[in-house]
């Protein structure tokens, strides 16, 4: 696979003229709003000739340490919710995500910010991922997973049609999550944030050679794609009665089997998987309880890119 | 005094609390499974009341709503007139010291249980409010002698100005329990079990001693708390650094003079300035940014504790 990637024709990509970086859309998920701040204090405003923006876009969340106000910022970022008119009603995060739209958008145009990476983190032993929505971001999975040997990296693709996608990133011509875990809501831990540091270093010094007329080779990459999600058993009153078997807690894509423990009742069942060979992430993600999600299971695919250069104006 | 036995009344009324932080699952979790269905912790002779001491901040998955509850025991507010004016967590207290205490009176519980979660990497620990409690110091020599091999710490908490006023502190023997590390709003199942283990074995202590059983004199290893060490900030209060990734989920190791501490955003090493070794814990606790604490000193000391039996009438 990996020869027939570079042996595939050289690809010229339009330029990346400016960035994006944002942290805090989850108010409680530290490590952006600390990189945000820190880019911002240092005067991280370009890199070579690239020019770099960096936005703390959920800041009453960040101020109340909740991962929102009234609403999920990451979710408000559909056609519809961007353009339904603004009312008195009208969520906190709902209004911020169309000022995020006017400042950073619009959503879909030519005036779009041409690469934007939002950051993340989750209690799940995650690693640090790059959340997909289309494959061409994957060469900046590949960039980072050259040159990052402390924490593992993947990439997961959601395949959501942009005219249905609902999160931030969408925005941009271009964008990715970057998602790290794991770690505590509310807390900031040092080594994930050096790593993050790390990893957005590797991607504008990439972008800065790439603008200058370096070309990079083909390759391939393995990406998990998003299949399904399979929520908490639960009583008739909802609530739920099994807590993540110790075989599956902290072992994100780890290949699950039919007959693979994955809950614990509390009165000392063990329930088990039945169904395809899947890969588990977000396993155990404490915001995701409230969306009736206990963890989510991918396939894993490996993906060639061809050898790309930047396209001159 | 180790010669003499000390004489205590039989333990016949026991509380188990869980929720007085509303988003430290394993208490939430473990005291609504005990409220539905008691089997497993009755004891006979013994009246055990499993209890959600701050249920609104349980349905809200916060720490509390309006006020820390586990700080909210002082003699002022105990005594506080105001009815629904006064913030929610006060109520609540006066409210407990009513169905529990009141505190400092003879009408008080015998023995309260407090069950909480971290984000520090603490393991099992129990947590003490003197050193002079006979009764307790001997119910923690037992709980570690029959938790062993695994362990469980004891951390004494004495100090004239870091104390506090607990929702334990209600009852003749207040007794913290604290396993971690655990994210808020998450359930884990290994933190799950040993919770459930310790309480059966501090249950099992009440039980053999209200059946007559003496206990000879004991010593028990605490780790007194000596010191709380704040984030470096700059005028505005933001930190300016982070627990540094050599003392990050290091709790109960040493820390030397001249060990790393913390790191700043910019990647600078700030160094442990004491005179001596010291035992750090709560270690970046995510609930303790807001109190001004990246962690806790403490240091190691062994105290001795005389031969309990229960009075004969």
């Amino acid at each position: 696979l990996l020869y027939w990637a570079q042996q595939m024709e050289r690809t010229s990509v339009p330029p990346i003229h400016n960035v994006a970086i944002c942290g805090g859309t989850h108010g409680n998920e530290l490590t952006g709003v600390y990189i945000v701040r820190e880019m911002q204090k240092q005067k991280m405003e370009k890199a070579g000739s690239v020019s770099v923006t960096t936005v703390e876009t959920n800041p009453r969340a960040v101020a109340a340490g909740r991962r929102y106000t009234e609403m999920d910022l990451n979710r408000c970022f559909t056609d519809v919710l961007l353009s339904s008119p603004i009312t008195e009603s009208t969520p906190y995060e709902v209004r911020r995500a169309q000022e995020l739209n006017a400042q950073l958008g619009p959503k879909g145009s030519a005036e779009a910010v041409d690469l934007l990476i939002d950051l993340h983190n989750t209690t799940s032993n995650m690693g640090l991922c790059l959340i997909l929505l289309v494959i061409d971001s994957l060469y900046y999975t590949k960039i980072i997973e050259n040159n990052l040997s402390s924490v593992p990296v993947r990439a997961i693709q959601l395949d959501i049609p942009s005219s249905k996608a609902y999160s931030l990133e969408s925005v941009g011509k271009h964008g990715f999550a970057i998602e790290v875990g794991p770690q505590p809501n509310g807390v900031l831990r040092a080594d994930i944030f050096n790593v993050v540091k790390e990893a957005l270093d590797l991607t504008l010094q990439w972008l800065q050679k790439f603008s200058s007329g370096h070309s990079f080779e083909g390759g391939t990459v393995e990406a998990y794609t998003f299949v399904k999600s399979v929520d908490y058993p639960r009583d008739s009153a909802g609530k739920a009665t099994a807590v993540i078997h110790q075989n599956l807690q902290d072992n994100d894509f780890k290949l699950l089997r039919s007959g693979d423990p994955i809950f614990q009742t509390f009165s000392g069942d063990i329930l088990k998987y039945e169904g395809e060979d899947l890969y588990p992430f977000f396993v155990n993600e404490c915001a995701y309880y409230e969306k009736k999600i206990a963890f989510h299971l991918a396939q894993r695919k490996t993906y060639s890119f061809p050898p790309i250069s930047v396209k001159n104006d | 005094n180790n010669n003499n036995t000390a004489r205590f009344d039989a333990a016949r009324r026991v509380a188990i609390f869980g929720g007085t932080h509303g988003n430290e699952m394993s208490g939430v979790t473990l005291v609504n499974l005990w409220m539905q269905n008691s089997a497993e912790i009755q004891r006979k002779g013994l009246e055990i009341k499993p209890f959600i001491t701050n249920p609104k901040a349980v349905e809200k998955c916060v720490r509390y709503v309006d006020t820390d509850l586990n700080r909210a025991f002082t003699q002022e507010n105990l005594s506080a007139t105001g009815g629904d004016e006064l913030p929610y967590e006060v109520q609540r207290a006066q409210e407990i010291n009513r169905m529990f205490g009141p505190k400092g009176s003879a009408e008080a519980y015998d023995v309260i249980f407090d069950l909480h979660n971290t984000t520090s990497n603490m393991g099992c620990t129990l947590i003490l409010e003197s050193s002079k409690d006979a009764f307790n110091l001997q119910m923690m020599n037992y709980i570690k002698k029959a938790f062993a091999p695994a362990s469980c710490l004891v951390l004494l908490n004495e100090h004239p100005l870091l104390k506090y006023s607990t929702s334990r502190s209600v009852a003749k023997h207040p007794v913290g329990m604290e396993v971690g590390p655990q994210p808020q709003g998450v359930l884990r199942s290994n933190i799950f079990e040993a919770m459930r283990v310790i309480l059966k074995h501090a249950l099992d202590f009440i039980s053999l001693f209200n059946e007559g059983m003496e206990f000879p004199p004991c010593t028990v290893e605490v780790f007194r708390v000596l010191e709380r060490m704040d984030y470096p900030r700059d005028a505005n209060g933001n930190i300016i650094a982070m627990v540094h990734p050599n003392l990050q989920d290091c709790d109960w190791e040493p820390l030397n003079p001249g060990d790393p501490m913390f790191q700043t955003f910019d990647g600078k090493t700030i160094h442990y300035q004491g005179s001596s070794t010291v035992y750090p814990t709560f270690i970046n606790e995510a609930a303790y940014y807001e109190k001004q604490q990246a962690f806790v000193t403490t240091r190691r000391e062994t105290l001795a504790a005389s031969a309990i039996s229960k009075t004969t009438k």
